[in-house]
């Protein structure tokens, strides 16, 4: 029994989404290989080999391979899959854009966005926005996952570095080329992987006041900065803000929401948080009724004042 | 050319739903129904690509009960200039709608497929890019923007760390992200004049593909509910309890 997780980077680095998966694949009680498909990705494969648990890292390199479009990556995987009884990837924009793909090519209905490992065959889900969690069995022989971060802890580097063995891409024409990409820079910890994260809503009423107030709490509290839907569609922070149902869904162990309502759409991606603060001026705002400290008021006034008081 | 946009009937995104008695799933008897909200950005998206001169016919087709012909009405209402329902009774999973969607695009032949990034009920995020593979086409996911020029869609693609723009040889798949548009809404003289326009229901059994779900459901369960939480009066007295009681910061 073989695993096969593939890896989520940027080249450079690897990011914690790809050693949650991991945590997930071990879970399955198999051998666990990881693929490192990219270009210049050497740094990204290296990484991968330290995490504990790690049998086995696959190193593609190439220029076809460069910001991992669905089509050469999934050919490359389906070149490999004969060997592996579980194909796994992080429920990440590059994972939820690959793997179905794979999944079809292997004529298998794919597990989306796991959140526990129940057996080797049988999962736990969340579907409708999180308020239902489903348990699902798959009758597929082989098995093709993506695997919810926010619920799995990331495996560790262990102490031995895994081999490293370089593979060679698949070769085609796969009608698609990359054209641009225009990337957000922060400083800040990333969403997905921060413990402690200051999301803001509607309520803050512009960018400038969004920046001008979220960001120097995030920064005393070293936390990633999230936004509501509202907030993003608004223009007030940039969509890759966004956490919910269509954004990132993450499990912090603060989440303080300022500002904003807490729609069943944005409930969704916080929920499982393990401590929920609600900073908003409406008693009677869903986001209060899950909050395990709510204070109710100015949101201008109070996180200055939550600001100084940090010191 | 020709757009395809599957639509999926589901429990409209402001309900909120609740698990069954015995586990085998969630209510759905007496829940409103409504367009998945992504399918209605595909909607939009066709047409207006239509209203541009780009798109000379717009096929919206969905697969499920009956009930279905409501959101395919809708879609012709919109815009759309035919619907077909493939009609089933049973729960049908995305690898087969991907299946069946397949099948429709061999007799329909369209250089573009538009469909919602996922659907909100069983939030699977696969049906697009299964059936690209399926096709062997390339796929534009998480679009923000579409623009077909050269014979070509160039999609601006919404991933984790910003955005992403991506060049597609046609025929392609495109699935939509909320930020793709802003679906306009249903007048009644154009729900009026749809109904006049063409509806085309197929059995599922009219295809020769096996539909039978790959996943079981064993159980569906209330997600666990948080413990009541406190109002606090200050700003201090929020900073003592995060400090002291739930030692977070």
């Amino acid at each position: 029994m073989t695993s096969l997780v593939i890896a989520d980077h940027d080249n450079a680095t690897l990011g914690s989404a790809t050693a949650r998966a991991l945590t997930a694949a071990l879970a399955l009680g198999s051998d666990v290989y990881v693929l490192v498909a990219g270009f210049n990705a050497k740094p990204a494969a290296e990484a991968a080999a330290k995490l504990e648990g790690v049998k086995k890292v696959l190193f593609a390199d190439d220029a076809s391979l460069d910001h991992q479009r669905a089509e050469p990556v999934a050919a490359l995987v389906i070149a490999l899959a004969k060997d592996y009884d579980a194909i796994l990837a992080p429920a990440t924009s590059s994972g939820k854009n690959i793997l179905p793909r794979v999944a079809a090519l292997l004529d298998v209905m794919q597990l989306s966005d796991i959140t526990k490992v129940v057996s080797p065959d049988t999962f736990e889900r969340p579907i409708y926005a999180g308020n239902a969690i489903e348990t699902v069995q798959s009758l597929d022989a082989k098995k093709v996952i993506t695997v919810r971060g926010a619920a799995f802890t990331a495996a560790q580097e262990g102490t031995a570095s895994a081999p490293i063995e370089t593979i060679a891409p698949v070769a085609g024409v796969f009608g698609s080329t990359f054209v641009g990409e225009t990337l957000s820079k922060s400083e800040r910890p990333e969403l997905t992987s921060a413990r402690i994260v200051v999301s803001g809503g509607r309520a803050l009423g512009s960018a400038e006041k969004f920046n001008e107030v979220l960001l120097p709490l995030a920064d005393k509290l070293h936390a990633a900065v999230g936004a509501s839907r509202a907030a993003v569609d608004a223009g007030y922070a940039p969509n890759d803000f966004q956490v919910g149902q269509t954004g990132k869904i993450v499990a912090p162990e603060l989440y303080i929401a300022i500002g904003l309502s807490g729609a069943i759409q944005h409930l969704a991606g916080m929920k499982d948080s393990k401590v929920i603060v609600a900073i908003n001026k409406d008693e009677e705002a869903p986001i209060i009724q899950i909050a395990d400290y709510a204070l109710v008021g100015d949101l201008f006034k109070i996180i200055p004042e939550l600001e100084k008081a940090l010191g | 050319m020709k757009v395809l946009v599957p639509i999926k009937r589901v429990v409209d995104y402001n309900v909120k739903i609740r698990v069954k008695a015995d586990h085998s799933g969630v209510e759905t008897a007496n829940v409103k129904y409504s367009a998945n909200p992504f399918d209605e950005i595909a909607v939009e998206e066709a047409v207006r690509l239509k209203e541009a001169g780009i798109v000379s016919e717009i096929v919206v087709v969905s697969i499920g009960a009956a009930a279905a012909q409501d959101v395919l009405r809708n879609a012709l209402a919109l815009g759309a200039d035919r619907a077909i329902l493939v009609q089933t009774d049973h729960e049908i999973q995305p690898l087969a709608v991907a299946k069946l969607l397949k099948l429709l695009c061999l007799q329909e032949s369209p250089q573009l497929v538009i469909l919602g990034k996922q659907a909100i009920d069983d939030d699977s995020n696969q049906t697009g890019q299964a059936l690209a593979a399926l096709l062997d086409w390339p796929q534009g996911t998480f679009a923000s923007k579409l623009v077909i020029k050269d014979g070509r869609a160039e999609v601006t693609r919404e991933i984790d760390g910003g955005l992403e723009i991506i060049s597609l040889a046609l025929p392609a798949v495109v699935t939509t992200d909320l930020r793709l548009n802003e679906p306009r809404y249903l007048s009644l003289p154009n729900i009026m004049k749809a109904k006049k326009k063409p509806l085309e229901i197929r059995p599922v059994a009219s295809f020769d593909i096996n539909v039978e779900p790959r996943l079981i459901t064993v159980r569906v369960e209330e997600p666990m509910q948080r413990q009541a939480g406190i109002k606090v009066a200050d700003v201090a007295t929020l900073l003592n309890k995060l400090k002291h009681e739930a030692k977070v910061i």
